[in-house]
C-alpha cells in the first residue's frame, strides 16, 4: 500500500488541470517527485501526449454490495470499475446484508479494499440499527474502528424522523462526522415509481413528488444550522432542492454540503416512454429543467460534487416490468464522460472545475487528507489522466461489474481516462486494470 | 398491427375497422343458434390474468371461442407465477407453447409493453387488457363502439368522464381514444383525483360535475375504489358521492339523448346511484356486448391472415 515498491513513473507530455504547454511528471515513492522538463530515467515511462492531469477522482456514493450481493458487484469489481474510472477513492454505502451498521461490518469491507488495493474504499456506517430510522446505531465504535468511518448515512433509506436526524447532527459532531442524508419522506413517496409529472402521469406510473426531497433537505439545513451539525445532502435531483440549498448554504453554524450524481445531470423522465427499467432510479430521473438547473447549481458551487450513486442490479432485478424493478444504475465508469458532456462541452466547467466537483471537494468532504490535493511537487500521487479527445460507446457488457445494465447502453460519450494512479502505483492504463 | 399495448397504437382508420368489423361481427351472429365462426381455428390464444377480473376475461374468452380460438386461461394463482417466475419467463413459455396472442392484465403499469419488447423475436401478438393505470384500450373501443351506436358519429360530441381519472386505466385509453375520433372530451374529479399534467391533455377538465353535464352527450362514471378515501384523497364515501356521484337528479340535467357509461364493476352509491345504474339511459350491459364483439374484431385484426374473411 505504501506505493514505495511501484518504482519510478515518468508521463510524458500531460498538461496539469488541461492548461498551459505539455509538461513531464515524474513520480516516485508515491509522491510528485518532478513537474516541467524532466530528464531523469524511469522505471516507466507512459507517453501521455496531449492527456489532462487530475487529482484522482473521489466518489462519496457507491453501492459495492458486498457483503450479501456479490452477485452483482464485489469489492474486486468495483475497484476494476472504480481505477477505469479514474477513481482513487471511493466511499461504499451502508445498506449492504449484514448492513454496515457496527465496526465489524465495516472493518470487513475496508480490509477487503486494502486486499484488493486498486482505490481506496472507505466504508460509510449506518446511521440507524439495521438502517430502520428507529435508534441511532454505534456510530462512535465505527469511527474508532480501523475503518475510521467518517461518512454515516442511511441512503436507500431516509432518516425521516426529525428527532433522529437532529441527534444524529448533534452525536456526529463530537466525531468529525457527517451526516450524508437520502432526501425522501416516505410519507409522500409510497409507491412511488416515477418523477411525479406529466411523463409519468401519462404513463400511469405512481408520482416521486420534488417536494418530498425538497422539504427534507429544508428542514435538514436548518437542523444542520440549529446543532452546528455537518450535513452532507445525497443525490440532489430537483432545481427546487438547488434553491433549497442556495437559501440555506452559510446561514447558520451548520456545514451543509451536497452532490448530484452524473444521470441526474444528463438523463430525464422523457426515458420512461420504453418502460425499461435500466431508467428506474431512486430519486427517479426528473425533468430537463431540473437537469439544467442541476448543472447551473453545480457550477456555482451550490452542489459541491459528482458522486455516482453507482448501484448495480443483477438482471433478473431490472429486465422485468417497471413496478418490479430495483432502481439504481452503474456510474463509476461512466461518471467522468457524463460530467465531460454536460458540464465540460457546455461550457459550464474547465478542467479546473472538474478537479474541483470529482476530487477536491469530495474528499475535503470526507477529510481525506491524502486525496484531491493539487498537483503540486511533494504531493500524493493520486492521479487521473483523462483524454479529452477520445469517444467511446458504452457498452454495459463490457463494463468491469458484474451487472451489466446501464442507462447509457449504446450511448457515445466524449473523454476516456487513460490511466489512474494510486500512490505512485498504476491501477488503470489504457483501460486495463493493472493489479 | 402486430399488439394492441395502447389506444394511441391506433389511427383512425383502425378504429373504424376495429369497429366496422365488430358490427359485422354482430350483424353475423344476431339471431343464430350456434355462435361459431371459423375465422380462428387453429389460433391459440392465452389470457394471462394477473389481477382479479370478470368481465374481461370473460369478454375475451367467449371473443376467442365463437372465433374458434383455443382460448387457455392462465391465472396468477393457478400457475407457476404464484412460485414467483417473472413475467419475462411466463411470456417467453406461453409464447413457446404456442400461443399466437397473449392477453394480458397486469398490475405493473407497461407490463404489456415490456411482454411485447420480450416476446420482439417470436410470431406472438401482445393484446393490453389493462396495465396498471396506465391503458386499457380494448374497453376504449367498446365504449366508443357503445357510444357510437347511441349517438353516430363522435366528430364533436362531447363526452363527460367523472371519476378517479388518476388510478383510471379506462379514462387514459378513453382519452386518447376518444380524441382521435374528434370527441370534445370534458374530465370532472376533484383536484386530488385528476394526474399531473391533465391540463396539457387534448381534454377539458372541471371539479364541478353539475356545470359539465349541460350540453353533453354521454357521460362516462369510471369506478372509485372506497379505499381511496385512506390515501387522503377524499373525506369520505359519503362526501365524494354528493359530489360526484351520478344521481337521478344529475341524470336529469343530462341532455336526453345522452346516454350513462360504465366501465364496471360499479359501485352503488357511491360513484353511481343504484336508479341511475338500472335506468335505460344506462348502456352498461350494452357495454359488455359490445365488448365481446370488439374483442373478436381485435383477434380477428391481430391473428387472422389478410385472406379470411368475417
Amino acid at each position: 500500500m505504501s506505493g514505495t515498491d511501484a518504482g519510478t513513473t515518468l508521463f510524458r507530455g500531460v498538461l496539469p488541470y488541461g492548461e498551459g504547454e505539455p509538461v513531464d511528471v515524474l513520480v516516485a515513492d508515491g509522491r510528485i517527485a518532478e513537474i516541467g522538463r524532466v530528464t531523469q530515467r524511469a522505471d516507466r515511462v507512459v507517453d501521455a501526449q496531449g492527456l489532462v492531469a487530475l487529482p484522482g477522482f473521489v466518489d462519496l456514493h457507491t453501492h459495492l454490495r458486498e457483503p450479501g450481493r456479490e452477485d452483482t458487484e464485489t469489492v474486486q469489481t468495483a475497484s476494476e470499475a472504480a481505477a477505469l474510472g479514474g477513481y482513487t477513492a471511493v466511499f461504499a454505502m451502508a445498506n449492504t446484508d449484514p448492513v454496515a451498521d457496527n465496526p465489524v461490518i465495516v472493518e470487513y469491507v475496508w480490509q477487503r479494499g486494502r486486499d484488493v488495493g486498486l482505490v481506496d474504499v472507505h466504508p460509510i456506517g449506518a446511521v440507524s440499527v439495521g438502517l430502520r430510522g428507529e435508534r441511532l446505531a454505534e456510530l462512535g465504535a465505527m469511527a474508532r474502528s480501523r475503518a475510521g468511518v467518517r461518512l454515516f448515512s442511511d441512503d436507500g433509506h431516509c432518516v425521516s424522523d426529525p428527532l433522529l436526524m437532529r441527534r444524529a447532527l448533534e452525536y456526529t459532531r463530537a466525531l468529525g462526522g457527517v451526516v450524508a442524508q437520502h432526501a425522501e419522506d416516505p410519507r409522500l413517496t409510497g409507491g412511488a415509481q416515477a418523477h411525479e409529472g406529466p411523463a409519468a402521469a401519462e404513463r400511469g406510473l405512481a408520482g416521486w413528488p420534488a417536494p418530498a426531497e425538497e422539504s427534507v433537505v429544508a428542514r435538514d439545513c436548518l437542523l444542520a444550522h440549529h446543532t452546528g451539525g455537518r450535513l452532507h445532502v445525497c443525490h440532489v435531483s430537483t432545481a427546487g432542492t438547488a434553491d433549497v440549498l442556495r437559501w440555506a448554504r452559510g446561514r447558520g453554524e451548520g456545514t451543509i454540503t451536497a452532490e448530484v450524481t452524473p444521470h441526474h445531470l444528463l438523463l430525464t423522465d422523457e426515458r420512461l416512454a420504453t418502460y425499461d427499467p435500466v431508467n428506474k432510479v431512486n430519486p427517479p430521473l426528473r425533468t430537463a429543467a431540473d437537469t439544467e438547473a442541476l448543472r447551473t447549481a453545480l457550477a456555482e458551487g451550490v452542489v459541491d460534487c459528482v458522486a455516482t450513486d453507482h448501484a448495480p442490479h443483477a438482471p433478473q432485478e431490472k429486465d422485468t416490468e417497471w413496478a418490479c424493478a430495483r432502481p439504481g444504475m452503474l456510474g463509476l465508469q461512466t461518471a467522468l464522460s457524463v460530467v465531460v458532456l454536460t458540464m465540460v462541452e457546455t461550457g459550464l466547467l474547465d478542467w479546473r472545475g472538474v478537479a474541483r466537483v470529482m476530487s477536491e471537494r469530495p474528499a475535503e468532504i470526507a477529510g481525506l487528507a491524502d486525496q484531491g490535493r493539487p498537483l503540486r511537487v511533494g504531493e500524493p500521487a493520486n492521479l487521473t489522466l483523462v483524454d479529452p479527445e477520445a469517444r467511446w460507446v458504452v457498452r454495459g457488457g463490457e463494463l468491469a461489474s458484474i451487472a451489466d445494465n446501464t442507462p447509457f447502453e449504446g450511448m457515445e460519450l466524449p473523454a476516456t481516462v487513460a490511466a489512474t494512479m494510486l500512490r505512485g502505483r498504476l491501477t488503470s492504463l489504457d483501460g486495463k486494470v493493472l493489479s | 398491427m402486430r399488439h394492441l399495448l395502447s389506444a394511441s397504437d391506433l389511427g383512425g382508420e383502425d378504429v373504424a375497422a376495429i369497429l366496422d368489423t365488430a358490427d359485422k361481427l354482430k350483424q353475423t351472429l344476431l339471431g343464430r343458434e350456434v355462435r361459431k365462426l371459423p375465422t380462428l381455428r387453429g389460433r391459440t390464444v392465452v389470457t394471462a390474468f394477473y389481477e382479479n377480473s370478470t368481465r374481461t376475461r370473460v369478454s375475451f374468452e367467449v371473443a376467442g371461442k365463437w372465433m374458434s380460438a383455443d382460448v387457455i386461461n392462465v391465472s396468477a394463482t393457478g400457475s407457476s407465477v404464484g412460485k414467483g417466475e417473472s413475467l419475462r419467463d411466463t411470456a417467453l413459455t406461453l409464447a413457446a407453447a404456442g400461443a399466437d396472442c397473449v392477453v394480458l392484465r397486469h398490475p405493473a403499469s407497461g407490463a404489456a409493453r415490456r411482454v411485447a419488447d420480450w416476446l420482439a423475436d417470436h410470431g406472438t401478438s401482445v393484446v393490453n387488457a389493462g396495465d396498471g393505470t396506465h391503458e386499457h384500450p380494448t374497453q376504449a373501443l367498446l365504449d366508443a363502439q357503445t357510444l357510437r351506436e347511441s349517438l353516430g358519429e363522435l366528430t364533436g360530441r362531447r363526452i363527460v368522464i367523472v371519476g378517479d381519472v388518476l388510478h383510471s386505466r379506462v379514462a387514459r385509453s378513453n382519452v386518447r381514444l376518444l380524441h382521435r375520433l374528434g370527441a370534445e372530451v370534458v374530465l370532472v374529479a376533484p383536484p386530488t383525483l385528476l394526474p399531473t399534467g391533465v391540463r396539457d391533455w387534448p381534454v377539458r377538465v372541471t371539479h364541478d360535475l353539475d356545470e359539465s353535464l349541460e350540453g353533453a352527450d354521454a357521460v362516462m362514471v369510471l369506478r372509485v375504489q372506497a379505499e381511496r378515501m385512506h390515501g387522503s384523497f377524499f373525506p369520505s364515501a359519503r362526501e365524494y358521492a354528493i359530489a360526484y356521484g351520478l344521481n337521478e337528479r344529475r341524470l336529469a340535467r343530462l341532455p336526453e339523448h345522452a346516454p350513462v357509461l360504465h366501465p364496471g364493476p360499479m359501485i352503488r352509491g357511491m360513484e353511481i346511484s343504484h336508479a341511475v345504474a338500472d335506468s335505460p339511459r344506462s348502456l352498461v350491459t350494452d357495454q359488455v356486448r359490445n365488448g365481446v364483439h370488439v374483442r373478436m374484431a381485435v383477434l380477428y385484426h391481430l391473428l387472422a391472415g389478410e385472406e379470411t374473411a368475417v
